[in-house]
């Protein structure tokens, strides 16, 4: 059945690993506005939850990057992380694979997905699922954009996966939700972790809401790189999740520079008709 | 020289448990797996994290790879800029330093910005 929930979420590993560093009002808020969107995805009974992510070298590595890959198991294991650094026990999350497969399987049709039936989140999807379902009671299906080996996967092609996410998600009988999570500006465990270019992630979410593809597609790596940092390249998740709105328009839910957690602690919904 | 040969020694050690158990065991039998300068073997046995920061690797690798070394967040952040100062910036790939204010700073900057809406 249709697509029955489309939003975007940022992920950084601080949010978790360094949350007593934050002011304990800031920190309320940002886990507030996660606890807000968990029910709200709750709210539409969903089957399964998609998450595409820009995952940091927990499955993928240079010796056989995919642009584009989606899990397809039973169960998956996460955070690979320390435990103690993330702050987030490891525990066995539930997924569904021959629902996986049927999303694959019509995925391909337009993309060329690797899929595997092998992964290991780390904070990428572990971060968000730790606020969205804290009992991990929601079956998952993993979904990456490599965002971090150059040469990555181009803009328009994030945005191909999205759609045909999309076109897979209402071809199945399941009430699949989906989510994007990432970064928008951000020099994630660089010396200059905590930098944050507030008025570029204020433009970029004004596309990303207003979903304009044209304005979304207009960013080259160079100039990301130059304006939102190594971490800017995971903008390819919200890209990805704006397709899959299929011309919805989106709104901010949530959006505060958080020096301390790396990036603007963001929290986004697509409005799509359920 | 052979970045690619350190981060994916890196990668393995952070992902899978039994890589760090024979690294742990058997250091130099894992290490003549990876084609390695001495350099490298030097920053990886350390660890060396400024040095690994100053040869290219991704920061995504090498933070993880220094909590793993129960490497507290600010130390980890100190040893990447002790690696600058040492060695000079980041000679290959894409987590150069770029230059920042500061956490502290930068939280004071929003704090009077707030204060003025």
């Amino acid at each position: 059945m249709p697509l029955i929930y489309c939003g975007a979420c940022s992920h950084a590993p601080g949010i978790t690993a360094r949350a007593e560093r934050a002011d304990t009002q800031t920190r309320q808020a940002v886990e507030a506005a996660f606890g807000r969107m968990g029910e709200e995805i709750r709210a539409t009974k969903p089957d399964a939850l998609v998450v595409i992510a820009a995952e940091h070298f927990a499955n993928f590595f240079m010796n056989n990057m995919p642009a584009f890959a989606i899990g397809m198991a039973d169960s998956y294991e996460g955070p690979i992380e320390d435990e103690a650094f993330l702050r987030i026990k490891r525990t066995t999350v539930p997924g569904n694979k021959a629902l996986s497969r049927k999303l694959i399987e019509r995925v391909m049709q337009t993309v060329d997905v690797a899929y595997a039936e092998e992964w290991k989140f780390d904070h990428g999807i572990s971060v968000p699922l730790h606020f969205l379902t804290p009992n991990y009671d929601l079956p998952i299906i993993p979904a990456n954009i490599n965002c971090q080996g150059p040469p990555l996967a181009p803009l328009a092609r994030a945005w191909a996966f999205g759609e045909a996410l999309r076109a897979a998600a209402d071809a199945v009988p399941e009430r699949i939700a989906l989510i994007g999570t990432g970064g928008i500006s951000h020099w994630p465990a660089t010396p200059d972790s905590g930098k944050i270019n507030a008025a570029w992630d204020q433009e970029f979410l004004r596309r990303w809401t207003a979903n304009d593809r044209q304005a979304l597609l207009s960013y080259t790596d160079a100039e990301t790189y130059r304006d939102g940092g190594q971490g800017g390249f995971e903008i390819r998740t919200f890209i990805a999740a704006a397709a899959a709105a299929k011309g919805a328009k989106g709104t901010v839910q949530f959006c505060e520079p958080v020096p301390i957690f790396a990036v603007s602690c963001t929290v986004a919904r697509m409005q799509i008709a359920a | 020289m052979s970045l690619y040969q350190v981060q994916k020694l890196i990668y393995e050690l952070n992902r899978d448990p039994r890589t760090r158990e024979r690294f742990s065991a058997g250091r130099d039998a894992v290490l003549a797996e990876y084609q390695l300068t001495d350099e490298e073997k030097g920053a990886l046995t350390k660890p060396d994290i400024g040095l690994l920061y100053v040869l290219g690797v991704n920061g995504q690798l090498l933070m993880h790879f220094a909590a793993l070394h129960k490497i507290e967040w600010p130390d980890y952040l100190e040893r990447m800029r002790q690696g600058l100062k040492d060695h000079g910036q980041v000679r290959e790939g894409v987590y150069a330093a770029t230059g920042y204010e500061g956490v502290e700073a930068h939280d004071a900057r929003l704090k009077n910005e707030r204060e003025k809406r």
